[in-house]
């Protein structure tokens, strides 16, 4: 069995001895990641609580930009920020924890590719049905009330 | 002419057959299956969070008021501080996996067995704590009431802290007046045989009404969030109205069917999302116990191979990879 591992990180910016020492490397990494992740959760600086870019308004243009920029114009940076960092996380525990790093190209892909695929799909999906419940209730014709 | 085609032109080739085209063995190739399919599961839960709290994104809880407290400092709000602790357990207990099977590929039995023995260690103390958690959101901290439409009003009042105006939560346990006519638990001694019901709410409406009628200071908070990402803070005769008149129970803590922290939904997919995780890490522990055993009696050693720990690693893995994203989207977001 093949026990050769690939000892580098952030794509050769890190290099380590020995899988242990690599090992240790990326606890750190991901322990200063979620430092960041509560002192924000904790803090939350004003900053970052409030969208940096409102809805574009008018016509068809305006929409499919409000699609590709949906992550700035739709949610708080902040919780963009978090999102960001867990998937950096994410990826670590795959890639180093899990060896991913070290596995064919072939079987990274199938499961990668398959997995964020579907999950985006799924994501997508509800999100936007949650989206438009959410306007069934609360817009000027609703007729379900619910603030008794 | 032969009716199946025997060769395809492709001997010799990656996907010829008799070679290893992905270089993985069949049990680590299963594990990876499973694994996709539950990562699959898990993204179905936390999509349908998120649909729960698109379609009430104007009302849904604050985590970081709901979540505020650790053992042993009691009464302080500090919240994320616990939660943090047990995601760097849970990287931990990776990290000494990962060491175990690190340990496993230089077939050095006595480090596996230390790393298996810390890694079971950490999983405990990460299962300990969720239940911690829960048990702590059972109990709650300080009740609410619920209306006719089955919004939470909340109390509290305005307090000065470094010559700040902060709206500072107060339990029902403080103003409530005790008014001695209420309904007696139906026990099984009396009337029906045999029959009970479950024990009823801490107080009743009326007693927070006339308790919230004598103290003018206190004020009732709804679950709406305002412009500025708060609580909206009713007016005094806002406070009472809403309670006299839409008032309907007195909730206390959490479970399936109400909480005290805002919406009943939010409940609901806390026992079940961390539920789900806290079983997939306690299952996780368990197969860890069965393959540290195994280590001891040397049946891997024999095997010639550690590739077991290898695989039951990539399954403790990902329940901390899905931990991750349970932190982040529950307590984080």
């Amino acid at each position: 069995m093949a026990h050769e591992h690939k000892l580098e990180i952030f794509r050769g910016l890190w290099k380590f001895k020995s899988n242990t020492q690599k090992i240790w490397g990326v606890l750190i990494f991901l322990t200063f990641v979620t430092a960041i992740e509560v002192v924000l959760g904790i803090y939350k600086p004003d900053v970052l609580m409030s969208v940096w870019i409102n809805p574009i308004e008018g016509g068809f243009f305006a929409t499919l930009a409000n699609i590709i920029l949906s992550p700035f114009v739709y949610m708080k940076p902040l919780n963009l920020i978090f999102i960001l960092l867990t998937i950096v996380k994410a990826y670590y525990i795959t890639w180093d924890f899990m060896h991913m790093r070290d596995e064919t190209k072939a079987l990274r892909r199938m499961v990668v590719w398959t997995a964020v695929f579907l999950i985006c799909y799924l994501i997508f999906i509800l999100l936007q049905e949650g989206g438009y419940v959410f306007d069934v209730y609360n817009n000027d014709k609703a007729i379900i009330k619910r603030d008794f | 002419m032969d009716s199946t085609v025997a060769s395809t032109g492709t001997e010799g080739k990656t996907w010829g057959g008799g070679n290893q085209p992905l270089k993985a063995s069949y049990g680590k190739l299963m594990m990876w299956f499973f694994i996709v399919s539950d990562a699959l599961t898990f993204s179905g839960f936390l999509a349908a969070y998120g649909f729960s709290r698109f379609k009430f994104i104007k009302e849904w809880p604050i985590a970081d008021e709901v979540f505020t407290h650790v053992p042993f400092l009691h009464g302080q709000e500090l919240p994320m501080i616990y939660v943090a602790f047990m995601t760097f357990i849970l990287i931990m207990s990776s990290v000494t996996m990962v060491l175990a099977v690190d340990a496993g590929h230089h077939m050095n039995k006595a480090k596996v067995t230390l790393y298996m023995f810390l890694t079971i260690i950490g999983g405990a103390i990460f299962v300990g704590s969720q239940a911690w958690e829960w048990a702590t959101f059972i109990q709650g901290d300080y009740g609410a009431v619920q209306t006719k439409g089955g919004n939470i009003l909340q109390f509290g009042e305005y307090v000065n802290v470094d010559g700040e105006e902060k709206f500072k939560r107060i339990s029902i346990d403080e103003f409530a007046v005790s008014i001695p006519d209420v309904r007696v638990e139906h026990e099984r001694s009396n009337g029906l045989w045999f029959r009970e019901e479950a024990s009823l709410p801490p107080y009743t409406v009326n007693e927070i009404y006339t308790g919230l009628a004598a103290n003018d200071n206190i004020l009732v908070r709804t679950q709406i969030i305002n412009d500025e990402g708060e609580k909206t803070v009713l007016s005094r005769e806002e406070s009472l109205k809403q309670i006299r008149d839409n008032g309907k129970l007195v909730v206390k803590g959490a479970n399936l069917h109400v909480n005290e922290y805002g919406t009943a939904l939010f409940a609901d997919f806390f026992f079940f999302i961390t539920g789900f995780h806290g079983f997939h890490v306690f299952s996780g522990v368990v197969i860890n116990i069965i393959i540290f055993f195994n280590v001891i009696l040397g049946t891997y050693e024999r095997r010639g191979s550690y590739e077991m720990v290898e695989k039951v690693g990539l399954y403790w893995h990902f329940v901390d990879l899905v931990w991750v994203f349970v932190f982040t989207f529950f307590y984080l977001v």
